[in-house]
C-alpha cells in the first residue's frame, strides 16, 4: 500500500525541515531580540527603525522575500552564502529570508512580553533603590520572559509550516518532495496524508509542551 | 517620558541618548550607503530600469492584472470560509460530544498544516478527479487551499468571539425562554460578528499574503507571478521586486489601519459589552495552537 514511498527521501525532506526550523528559529531569536531592544530603547530613532522595520517585514508576502533571496539577492547582487553548490547555497538563503521575516514576529512577542509586566513592579524596583540593571535583572526580565513563553512557541510552529515555502526556491524540504511525488504518483490522497501526518507530528508535541510550559510557569497576578 | 523599563531620563541619560542616537544614525546612514553603493556597482539604479513603471503598459499588462487575481482568489476565500468557519466555531461550542469533538478535531487538523500543503493536494486532486480545465485549476487550487485553511482559522476566531460575550448574555437569554438556538442566533452572534470584524479583517492581511505561494508554486497568475513576466520582459528584477513588495505593503497596511481603526471604535462604543478580538489574537490562532488553545479563551490576554 505504501510502496509509492520507494524512491522518494521522504524522511530526509523531513529532516530538512527540522533543520531549516531550528536554524531559522535560533537566528529570528537573536535579531528579533535585538530589534525588541530598540523598539522599548529610550531612543527614538532606535525606536523609529525598530517599528518601521517590523511594519514593512510584517505586510510583505514571506514568499515574495524567499523568492527575492533567491532571484535578486543570489543571481543579480552574487551573494553566495559561502558556497558555490547550488543546494547549500539555497538551503542558507532560506534561512537568511526565515530569519529576515520570522524577527519581526518575534520582536512583537517579546515587546508585548515585556508590556504584560505592569509599571508598578518597576516603579516599586527603583522606589526601593534598586538600579537600572537590579530592576531589570531582578523584577521586569523574569516576569517578562515567563509571559514570552506562549507567544513565542506560536511564533515556531508559525515557522515550522511556513518553510514549506522555501520550496519556492527548490530546497528539497517537505513541501517540494510532496510536489514531485503528487506529480508522477497516482495515490494523491495517500501522499498527502503522510505529509499532513509528518506536519502534525512536528507541530503537535511544540504545542502541547509549550503550552504546558507557559501554563505552568505563568505569572499569577 | 517613563516606561516599565526606563524612568524619564535625567541630564546624564538624557546625555547618553544623544550620544547613542548620533552613533546609531551613524551606522544606519553606512549601511544605506552601502546598499546604495552596490546597487550602482551592479548598474540597478540606471533610470531605464525604473522607467517602465512610470508608464502605463507595465501596470495595464502585468501589475494591475496580477492584483486583481490577488483580491479575486483573497476575496473568494474569505466569502467561502466564513460561513464555514461559523459552522465550525459554533459546532465546536456544541452541548453534544458528537458534534463538539469531530469539529473540534477537524478544525486542529487544518490549522497544524502548512497552507501550501493544501493548495498542492487540491491542484492534484482537481486535476485526477474533476473536470476543471487547466486555465481555471490554478485558481481554484489556490481558492481551495485557502479556504481549507482559514475556514478553520475563522472557526476559532467565531468560537473566541463568542465567548468574549459576558456570561450574563446567555444567562439572561436563558431565563426569558430561549432555546439554545434562538440564544445564539438572535443574542450571541449578532454581538460576536461585532466583536470579531477586526480579526476577520486582519485574517484578510493573512490570506493575501498566501495567495502568493500559489503564484509560485502552481503557477496561479497573481501578483508575484506576473512580476516574474514583466521582469523577464523589462530585465528589471530588483525594481520590479521593490514595486510589488511596496503594492503588498500599501494593501496590507490599509487593511491593518482599517482593522485597528474598527477595533478602537468598538472598544468606545456605548452600545455594545466592548468584547473585542484585535489582530494579537488572530496572530496566536494562525500560528495553530496545536492541543488546547490557551491564548485564544475567553477574554484571554489582550482582551
Amino acid at each position: 500500500m505504501f510502496d509509492f514511498l520507494e524512491g522518494y527521501d521522504v524522511l530526509g525532506a523531513f529532516w530538512t525541515t527540522v533543520q531549516l526550523t531550528i536554524l531559522s528559529a535560533v537566528g529570528s531569536l537573536i535579531w528579533g531580540t535585538l530589534l525588541a531592544a530598540m523598539r522599548v530603547s529610550p531612543v527614538p530613532l532606535m525606536r523609529g527603525f525598530g517599528t518601521a522595520y517590523v511594519h514593512i517585514v510584517r505586510n510583505i508576502p514571506l514568499t515574495v522575500i524567499i523568492v527575492f533571496t533567491s532571484l535578486g539577492l543570489a543571481d543579480i547582487f552574487g551573494v553566495t552564502m559561502g558556497s558555490r553548490d547550488f543546494d547549500v547555497q539555497g538551503f542558507r538563503l532560506a534561512v537568511l529570508g526565515f530569519v529576515a521575516y520570522t524577527a519581526a514576529f518575534v520582536c512583537e512577542a517579546i515587546r508585548s512580553g515585556i508590556n504584560t509586566v505592569p509599571l508598578g513592579q518597576a516603579e516599586a524596583a527603583r522606589a526601593i533603590g534598586l538600579n537600572f540593571s537590579q530592576t531589570l535583572r531582578l523584577v521586569v526580565l523574569p516576569q517578562a520572559f515567563r509571559s514570552v513563553i506562549g507567544p513565542l512557541a506560536n511564533v515556531l510552529i508559525a515557522l515550522t509550516k511556513n518553510t514549506t515555502v522555501a520550496a519556492a526556491i527548490g530546497v528539497a524540504e517537505a513541501a517540494l518532495v510532496m510536489k514531485e511525488m503528487i506529480e508522477n504518483e497516482a495515490q494523491v490522497l495517500l501522499i498527502a496524508a503522510v505529509f499532513a501526518f509528518g506536519f502534525v507530528v512536528l507541530t503537535l508535541p511544540t504545542g502541547l509542551i509549550f503550552g504546558w510550559l507557559s501554563k505552568r510557569l505563568a505569572v499569577k497576578r | 517620558m517613563s516606561s516599565v523599563l526606563y524612568d524619564t531620563p535625567g541630564p546624564r541619560a538624557k546625555q547618553r541618548n544623544v550620544l547613542l542616537s548620533v552613533v546609531f544614525f551613524v551606522l544606519l546612514a553606512l549601511l544605506l550607503w552601502w546598499v546604495w553603493q552596490t546597487m550602482d556597482d551592479k548598474g540597478q539604479l540606471r533610470w531605464a530600469l525604473w522607467k517602465p513603471f512610470t508608464e502605463s503598459q507595465a501596470w495595464t499588462t502585468y501589475l494591475l492584472p496580477g492584483l486583481s487575481n490577488t483580491l479575486k482568489a483573497a476575496a473568494l476565500a474569505m466569502v467561502i470560509a466564513l460561513p464555514l468557519g461559523a459552522v465550525f466555531g459554533i459546532a465546536r461550542l456544541s452541548d453534544h460530544q458528537w458534534v463538539r469533538i469531530p469539529a473540534g478535531a477537524v478544525v486542529e487538523f487544518f490549522r497544524a498544516i502548512p497552507v501550501l500543503l493544501l493548495m498542492l493536494f487540491a491542484n492534484a486532486f482537481y486535476d485526477l478527479y474533476t473536470g476543471v480545465s487547466s486555465e481555471q485549476r490554478p485558481l481554484y487550487a489556490v481558492v481551495t487551499g485557502l479556504v481549507l485553511y482559514n475556514a478553520s482559522v475563522l472557526a476559532e476566531i467565531v468560537r473566541a468571539g463568542i465567548l468574549s460575550l459576558p456570561r450574563g448574555q446567555s444567562e439572561a437569554a436563558m431565563a426569558i425562554g430561549l432555546r439554545k438556538g434562538q440564544t445564539m442566533t438572535n443574542i450571541l452572534l449578532p454581538q460576536a460578528v461585532t466583536a470579531m470584524l477586526p480579526a476577520i479583517v486582519s485574517q484578510l492581511v493573512v490570506i493575501v499574503k498566501d495567495t502568493a505561494l500559489g503564484g509560485v508554486m502552481i503557477g496561479f497568475t497573481e501578483l508575484l507571478n506576473t512580476r516574474g513576466t514583466l521582469a523577464a520582459n523589462y530585465g528589471n528584477v530588483i525594481q520590479s521586486f521593490v514595486v510589488v513588495a511596496v503594492i503588498y505593503i500599501v494593501l496590507n497596511f490599509i487593511l491593518t489601519s482599517f482593522a485597528s481603526w474598527l477595533e478602537k471604535r468598538l472598544r468606545r462604543s456605548k452600545k455594545s459589552t466592548g468584547a473585542v478580538l484585535g489582530a494579537d489574537d488572530v496572530e496566536d490562532i494562525n500560528a495553530g495552537e496545536v492541543g488546547g488553545t490557551p491564548a485564544t479563551g475567553a477574554g484571554g490576554g489582550t482582551i
